[in-house]
């Protein structure tokens, strides 16, 4: 029997496994390794804080998302052997690998930055990228009676980069239907050199910010919060007090992946940007928030990745040679409150552009201008999550980019819907 | 940079200042560049990050961020603020003469 091995049955993991159950050769098994006993449809996160209750939809048993003929291993992984081709797991225990997959995906590292774990963690400070960190985020703002909100993003990459934006305006709108949005300040401070990873989006949907007052601080490299006197500083020694900090803490890959050496200096996976294979190795793919690809650290991403990789191991298992078709495909909906969202559509060549998606003209959704509709498409994406992604069922929207049906934008300051001019907190 | 320092030293530079060819790089670039980005006079430990950036860059093949900077160069995270003030990263590559460093999107 030959080994088909699969490090994490988070969204890319899970895709992956059930994608290929079925489709492998006779003589192979296909095994997930995953010791939560959980799944969590992680963009309801972003929900929570502002009071709603979702948790039942957004939590189903493991056993739930993986076909029957898929193998499970509820154990954690210590350690990958790559001369051995083996998976140490918890107790010594040794899985034997022909084929991996590293799905093992990204988590928070709050212990990165003194001063973030400590007393004031989940009183004053707050994260949003886990469920505990939402859940207890929701009862603080539920209380939050006014001063200064600062969402702080400690360092690129994090997951799902537009999420800290779409806090702010969602917050915006918590406060104002609270009727103390006047008692409220909100500031957003970020590495970056504007509130968007991508210039086209900082130029066309900065007005959002100014519209909805809130503060930018640019290029702001958190070093340190004092926990006690409520104050994040950063290496430029630039200092933010604060009543309420948000923080988007440092994100790394899986701690065995650094045992193991298989990682950069932020354990994500060095992986070849179109075949999807980790570098240096031919017997083991990378996927989702795992891999070091300049794309965003997204589920769509990881939805696109998981065609490719499915089909690489069917070419390899076939000794046939490998699709170098990953583009960097990212597509995401934003939130922009006030029952709004916008959908933006990218990879990693082309800016996103307005337009139409998925069907050029059509849509029905319009890329880069806000709608009802656009929200409404993330709400239903839940539905698409549980029902259409994770069981692999094929989904009417290609893995690469098209450019039909997409206006072309180029990026400069003086374009006239860049409305807004940035607003630095004190 | 300046147009006088551009057309002295034949550089290449695109709209925000970085070099669109490495290989035109030399030690009197860099001198240039950080002046005109307020740093400077280089001093040895700016080189040791410089010669970690272009070094990392050639192997890696795109520019190192500035964790990787911090963590691989022997320069610390305060160290190197003091060094290129407001934005290490950034000003760190453009001196070395690389691209901006992709800021992940």
């Amino acid at each position: 029997m030959k080994n088909l091995v699969i490090l994490g049955g988070g969204t890319g993991g899970t895709m992956v496994a059930n994608h290929l159950n079925g489709e492998m050769p006779k003589g192979w098994t296909i095994t997930v390794v995953d010791p939560s006993k959980s799944h969590l449809y992680q963009p309801g996160l972003l929900f929570l804080p502002f009071g709603a209750r979702d948790e039942d939809r957004m939590v189903k048993p493991r056993a739930k998302t993986l076909q029957s003929g898929i193998d499970w291993v509820k154990k954690s992984v210590e350690l990958v052997d790559t001369d051995s081709q083996e998976v140490v797991l918890e107790g010594d225990e040794r899985l034997h690998y022909d084929l991996l997959v590293l799905a093992s995906g990204s988590q928070i590292r709050p212990e990165e930055t003194p001063g973030l774990l400590g007393d004031e963690w989940r009183q004053s400070i707050h994260d949003f990228y886990t469920l505990e960190g939402a859940q207890a985020l929701r009862e603080t703002l539920a209380t939050f009676e006014g001063g200064r909100l600062v969402v702080d993003v400690v360092e690129m990459p994090i997951k799902c980069p537009v999420a800290p934006l779409e806090f702010l305006f969602l917050a915006d709108d918590f406060f104002k239907k609270r009727g103390i949005r006047d008692r409220v300040e909100l500031v957003y401070a970020t590495p970056l050199d504007g509130a968007f990873t991508k210039p086209v989006c900082s130029n066309v949907l900065s007005y959002l910010l100014a519209e909805k007052g809130i503060r930018l601080e640019t290029e702001f490299n958190a070093a340190e919060v004092d926990a006690e006197g409520h104050v994040l500083s950063s290496y430029d020694e630039r200092r933010i007090p604060y009543d309420l900090l948000v923080s988007v803490p440092t994100h790394m890959g899986a701690p065995f992946i650094e045992a193991s050496g298989l990682g950069d200096e932020l354990a994500f996976v060095p992986t070849d940007h179109h075949t999807l294979l980790a570098e240096g190795h031919n017997n083991i793919f990378v996927i989702g928030d795992a891999t070091n690809v300049p794309a965003s650290k997204a589920g769509s991403v990881a939805h696109f990745q998981s065609e490719i990789v499915t089909e690489n191991i069917l070419h390899t298992v076939n000794g046939r040679s490998l699709h170098d078709g990953f583009d960097g495909h990212a597509n995401c909906f934003i939130e922009t409150g006030g029952g709004k969202g916008l959908l933006i559509d990218f990879n990693y060549f082309v800016e996103p552009m307005p337009g139409h998606y998925p069907l050029p003209a059509v849509g029905p959704f319009t890329l880069l201008g806000e709608s009802r509709r656009n929200h409404w498409g993330k709400l239903a994406f839940r539905w698409i999550y549980w029902n259409a992604l994770l069981p692999a069922r094929p989904l009417p929207v290609p893995n690469r980019m098209s450019l039909v049906g997409k206006k072309s934008v180029h990026v400069h300051q003086d374009l006239p819907i860049d409305r807004a001019g940035k607003s630095k907190a004190a | 940079m300046s147009a006088i320092a551009m057309t002295e030293h034949n550089v290449d530079l695109n709209e925000e200042g970085f070099m669109t060819d490495a290989l035109q790089w030399t030690r009197e670039i860099a001198e240039a560049l950080a002046a005109e980005a307020g740093i400077g006079p280089l001093t040895e430990k700016h080189w040791q990050v410089i010669h970690f950036c272009r070094d990392d860059a050639v192997e890696q093949g795109t520019p190192p961020g500035l964790r990787r900077i911090s963590k691989l160069s022997g320069v610390s995270m305060k160290e190197l603020y003091q060094l290129f003030p407001k934005g290490p990263g950034k000003l760190a590559a453009k001196v070395s003469g690389l691209p901006k460093p992709k800021g992940c999107i």
